[in-house]
């Protein structure tokens, strides 16, 4: 076990699948010379050369468009985003072609891209640095979506993303991407996608939450008196829907937390399935502790947009 | 019938019988466009996108490619892959909605058709990227229209496939009309073969109705790119004499006057002539190119007609290998 943080974990991860599998390829805006702007990518282009890791134009639908065509020739591209919302131009892409094109062929050909990215707030980052635009990936069908809160779940899932046959999104919380040291398998270590990890057992309350949340929801429960469950789900799609119906048989009560705006976010997936599958569980109304219905603000006042610790522990006692 | 055919002319360095293959692929296409304007009106097959006078530049093109090479088509070119043995069964089906009008692209390294436009661009540069980096042959050669050249991921794709040096040809069928919106709507260009300057790699522009012209642009640009030359953009410009699509009425905006010139100039009589004219090619000949024709688009409409209708369960299948637990809840 290596004492690593998560950016180092992933990075890990990308050094692994590459020397493991010769069709694994890293493609991306600044990931060769300068080893990816957070230093993800760092040493492959030394270790694996020019075709393997590749510095792109600086150009989304075209970096993304690029990897569908090839996969076409026999490659499992790993493309990354440099930020959540740079992401955006290349949605064209995604929806129309990344989550179709197998499809489209009647099941005859694979596109085992992964898609990258670091995602989120609260790093004092000009605007469009700080979004959570996991909806919109979840959203499309024909795409999984993967986010890791610890460093060993950082490179597990990102192991899995690259060596599932169908296209995944991995999400990666850059607001822990230093904050903390995980123990994390050497070598190959690979963290199934759709299964949900019990970061902490408890019984009252169950706290739902993904990447940075996690820890936000780990405070939030070390502040309260109650016992609270956190369910880190992991993987959006496909979700474990069994992890989280179980705690809230158990708690009867559901908190669920994440950064992005409220409406239509994930958190109202997660409230609509628990309402549909556990009604007769629960003690209370679904709550639901996000960010809100506006753009991501400046970042001298993010804070006041971030969920909270205090924000989860109003919403948790208001239950109990 | 080949016996009285000249075998000795050679027009735009194609003999005898090169020039008579070209000539059954423009029939073959132009029966097929012909033949789904009235299955569409018959109801037997649903809204086509017209592709009538385009045959020059999508044989022309495609007949500089060999085997290994990939076509990318956009919904103009459905019909592209017929010059690879795609059969006219499967595309008809595609313009049927059903599921079995799609099909391998590595069975015919013809990619699926483009619908959104120009966002199958990037997917050429990617494979013939991707070719290149696994030392594999193949050029890929993507199709689009003039107003495809607005939009972003055309431009993106190009200039990766520059960039990476890729080996892609770029053919833009420059017909003049993005539905209703004319070129000068789309463009301060002089020529969109211009635009090739940007991207550091060749560009031509083509008389697109002359399809030994676009044959030969085609081929120097395959050679080039075959040869480590990277791209081209090759812009053939005609002007287009028919609908956008079957439920398109032009009436309203183009100019009806020179679609008659285009009409009278179309593509496929003009270069029936020219090998009339050599000799290489006899009315009975063109005669039993359309017939055959003919009866690949019968039997093709006659077997998508008695497959039986999709199992719904398909709505079901193929979007993932491994799909999520939950994606039936509806």
């Amino acid at each position: 076990m290596a004492e690593l943080t998560l950016v180092e974990a992933v990075n890990d991860a990308l050094h692994t699948e590459l020397a493991r599998d010769d069709d694994v390829m890293v493609l991306g805006e600044d990931v060769g010379r300068a080893g990816g702007v957070f230093r993800a990518t760092a040493g492959l282009l030394d270790r694996f050369g020019p075709d393997r890791c590749v510095d792109t134009p600086l150009a989304e639908a075209g970096l993304l468009g690029g990897a569908v065509g090839l996969c076409m020739a026999g490659w499992r591209p790993v493309v990354e985003m440099q930020y959540d919302a740079f992401s955006y131009p290349s949605l064209n892409q995604l929806i129309t072609h990344v989550g179709r094109y197998r499809w489209r062929t009647g099941g005859r050909m694979q596109f085992p891209l992964t898609i990258r990215m670091p995602y989120g707030g609260g790093v004092r980052a000009p605007e469009l640095h700080d979004d959570s635009p996991e909806a919109y990936y979840v959203h499309t069908p024909g795409i999984k979506v993967a986010i890791p809160s610890t460093p060993a779940d950082a490179k597990g899932l990102l192991a899995s993303a690259i060596r599932d046959p169908d296209p995944v999104v991995v999400l990666e919380p850059k607001l822990v991407y230093r904050t903390s040291r995980g123990e994390v398998p050497e070598g190959e270590h690979v963290v199934p996608l759709g299964e949900a990890r019990i970061a902490r057992e408890g019984s009252d309350v169950t706290l739902v939450a993904y990447g940075a949340m996690v820890a936000v929801c780990e405070q939030a429960a070390d502040a309260l008196d109650v016992s609270c469950e956190i369910v880190d789900i992991r993987s959006l799609r496909p979700l474990d829907e069994r992890a989280i119906l179980a705690s809230v048989a158990k708690t009867g009560r559901v908190v669920i937390v994440h950064e992005a705006p409220r409406t239509a976010g994930f958190g109202a997936e997660l409230a609509a399935l628990i309402a549909e599958r556990a009604i007769f569980d629960l003690q209370g109304p679904v709550l639901r502790v996000t960010g809100y219905d506006v753009p991501y603000p400046y970042w001298t006042i993010e804070d006041a947009y971030m969920p909270s610790v205090e924000r989860v522990v109003a919403a948790v006692n208001s239950l109990t | 019938m080949a016996t009285d055919t000249r075998s000795d002319v050679r027009f735009g360095g194609l003999a005898g019988a090169d020039l008579l293959e070209l000539h059954r692929r423009m029939v073959l296409l132009r029966t097929y466009d012909e033949r789904s304007v009235i299955y569409h009106r018959q109801g037997r097959i649903g809204t086509y996108a017209i592709f009538w006078n385009h045959e020059a530049i999508q044989a022309g093109a495609t007949f500089a490619l060999g085997a290994d090479d990939w076509i990318f088509p956009s919904y103009r070119e459905s019909a592209i892959g017929l010059v690879r043995g795609l059969p006219a069964q499967t595309i008809l089906q595609w313009w049927r909605g059903h599921p079995s009008g799609w099909w391998n692209p590595a069975d015919w390294n013809v990619a699926s058709i483009s619908v959104p436009i120009a966002s199958h661009v990037p997917h050429a540069a990617g494979l013939a990227w991707g070719k290149k980096l696994r030392g594999e042959n193949g050029v890929a050669m993507a199709f689009f229209g003039d107003g495809a050249t607005s939009e972003g991921e055309f431009h993106e794709g190009v200039n990766l496939a520059a960039v990476m040096n890729a080996p892609a040809v770029f053919i833009c069928n420059n017909n003049h009309w993005a539905i209703s919106t004319p070129l000068e709507a789309q463009t301060r260009a002089e020529t969109l073969a211009d635009k090739a300057v940007g991207y550091g790699i060749p560009g031509v522009t083509v008389d697109g109705l002359d399809v030994l012209a676009v044959y030969g642009a085609a081929r120097e640009a395959v050679e080039r790119a075959r040869a480590g030359g990277g791209p081209t953009l090759i812009e053939c410009v005609h002007y287009r004499a028919a609908p956008h699509a079957t439920a398109d009425d032009p009436s309203a905006y183009i100019d009806l006057a020179r679609v008659e010139e285009e009409r009278a100039n179309e593509c496929l009589g003009r270069f029936e002539r020219l090998l009339l004219d050599a000799g290489v090619l006899t009315e009975e000949r063109a005669e039993a190119a359309r017939k055959d024709a003919e009866d690949l688009m019968r039997a093709g409409i006659a077997a998508a007609e008695a497959e039986p209708p999709a199992d719904p369960e398909l709505v079901f299948t193929n979007a993932y290998v491994d799909p999520p637990e939950n994606f039936r809840n509806g």
